[in-house]
């Protein structure tokens, strides 16, 4: 058994992101209010993670499978739709 | 052809001669000049190499880390604290495989600042996983260069090499140089061939996490591989002695030892000191011999079990310290040597440090001092009334 330059290890394919899905880290969720929301899109533009997607008609949603739990969005929203809720599984 | 030059203007010329793909490097004394002169050889158009530009070592090792990653072959140059502060970098560089050269002026660690020569700076990052070789004269370090890269790159490597010159002593003293013919260089060493790079054609991640369940096997290869390189080595020597006609390399040298009862051990210039205490009291009828430890990591300590397999007494002369710990060379020393028949007593001095003279007389007086009886870390070369006053 002799292994010299860990190659599996030190170089992979590119795209992990995508495949690692760190929605598990989440402690608590963002739950929308869709009848408050109005689709200005700051939550959107505010997200870390670049996971909140959404447009004018169907307003917005965040992508649970990567969502961390932040809260960033429940924080700026302006009419206040989100609410952070603790995460039961 | 023969010329003589600056010791670090000859390790530039030589380093350019090996066709560097991409260099970075910050200036900082006594390495400066290697800087100034690789700056000028790429503005001149001397030499077709991207010469980038930085604010400091952390940001020039991660330079040559991120171009040997694409595929480059890469090289800088620094000298203790900039060494110290590409540290980090370092182990990053070892650890993701990279075959970066870099040529270290061994200089003293602040405080008090000093930027005079001893070997603080480079034993301070022994473990981070490079290749290290000490140079005794310029032509010696010079003809390291070549063999630095060609170790490095060789497919069964794959790690960084440092080159280490003593500051000041080497660096800026003045030397006939022989340098090889470019076609020659590019015999020896061709065109860098990577095995895995970074390319925008073929997207790969280099770097990835190792978490508990990977990172052990990542050194285990890394300890494997380092088991392995000495014929590596000694193979970039044989081939450098083929073409070039001279023999320059060995993990250690034996000078006078034949029937030595007596050996002194050390590394870099400081040999040269050594060789000349030793011939004179050799003229006295005194047995004794020179072990130079011309590489470093991989420790050689097969070759100096078997060197040190007859003699009464090894005499370490070390220009760094392990600060409330045994002297450095001694430790590894002793480790060495444990299992052998003859077991030699081992002494140790401190010397040098922060560019203090070595003279004659101090080699002969720790060798005086060495038969009288086993001497630990012992500092030779003080200034007796410096030390009495210095708390008053």
């Amino acid at each position: 058994m002799v292994a010299k330059r860990a190659k599996n290890i030190l170089i992979g394919n590119p795209g992990t992101s995508l495949a690692n899905k760190t929605g598990s880290w989440r402690v608590f969720m963002p739950v929308y209010d869709k009848t408050k929301c109005t689709a200005c899109g700051m939550c959107a533009m505010l997200c870390p993670d670049g996971c909140i997607h959404g447009d004018k008609a169907k307003k917005y949603d965040p992508d649970y499978d990567y969502c961390k739990g932040c809260g960033v969005c429940a924080k700026v929203c302006p009419v206040k739709c989100i609410t952070m809720k603790e995460e039961q599984k | 052809m023969k010329k003589v030059t600056e010791g670090l203007k000859a390790v530039a010329e030589s380093v350019a001669l090996c066709r560097p793909d991409v260099i970075s490097a910050y200036p900082i004394t006594p390495q400066t000049h290697i800087v100034e002169e690789l700056a000028q050889i790429v503005a001149d158009g001397k030499l077709k190499c991207e010469f980038i530009n930085v604010e400091s070592e952390f940001s020039a090792a991660s330079t040559v880390l991120g171009a040997s990653a694409a595929g480059a072959r890469a090289y800088t140059a620094t000298s203790s604290q900039g060494l110290l502060l590409m540290m980090e970098v370092l182990y990053n560089m070892a650890g993701m495989r990279l075959p970066v050269v870099i040529t270290d002026a061994n200089r003293a660690v602040s405080a008090p600042i000093n930027i005079w020569s001893d070997w603080q700076d480079a034993i301070t990052v022994r473990d981070a996983g490079l290749i290290m070789m000490y140079a005794e004269d310029n032509q010696d370090c010079c003809d390291m260069h070549y063999q630095a890269f060609k170790i490095a790159e060789d497919p069964d490597v794959q790690l960084p090499v440092m080159v280490n010159m003593d500051g000041f002593i080497l660096t800026h003293a003045f030397d006939p140089i022989d340098f090889p013919s470019q076609a020659d260089v590019d015999k020896y060493l061709p065109k860098y061939k990577p095995l895995d790079f970074l390319s925008a054609n073929n997207p790969r991640s280099f770097g990835l996490m190792g978490g508990p369940d990977r990172y052990l096997e990542t050194r285990y290869a890394m300890a494997e591989t380092f088991k392995s390189i000495t014929p590596v080595i000694l193979k970039a020597a044989d081939d450098f002695k083929k073409m070039f006609g001279r023999y320059s390399g060995g993990m250690i040298e034996e000078y006078r030892m034949e029937d030595a009862e007596t050996v002194l051990v050390s590394m870099g210039s400081t040999i040269s000191d050594l060789k000349e205490a030793v011939d004179t009291m050799r003229e006295k009828g005194k047995k004794i011999g020179v072990l130079k430890i011309r590489i470093l990591r991989p420790y050689p300590a097969a070759e100096i079990k078997k060197a040190l397999g007859k003699c009464k007494r090894v005499i370490c002369v070390e220009k760094a310290i392990s600060l409330g710990g045994p002297g450095i060379l001694a430790a590894e020393l002793k480790s060495a040597i444990y299992s052998n028949a003859n077991k030699p007593e081992v002494s140790n001095f401190i010397i040098g440090l922060g560019g203090r003279d070595v003279k004659q007389e101090h080699i002969f007086e720790l060798v005086e001092k060495a038969e009288k009886g086993v001497c630990e870390t012992e500092f030779i070369g003080l200034d007796k009334k410096l030390v009495e006053e210095m708390d008053k």
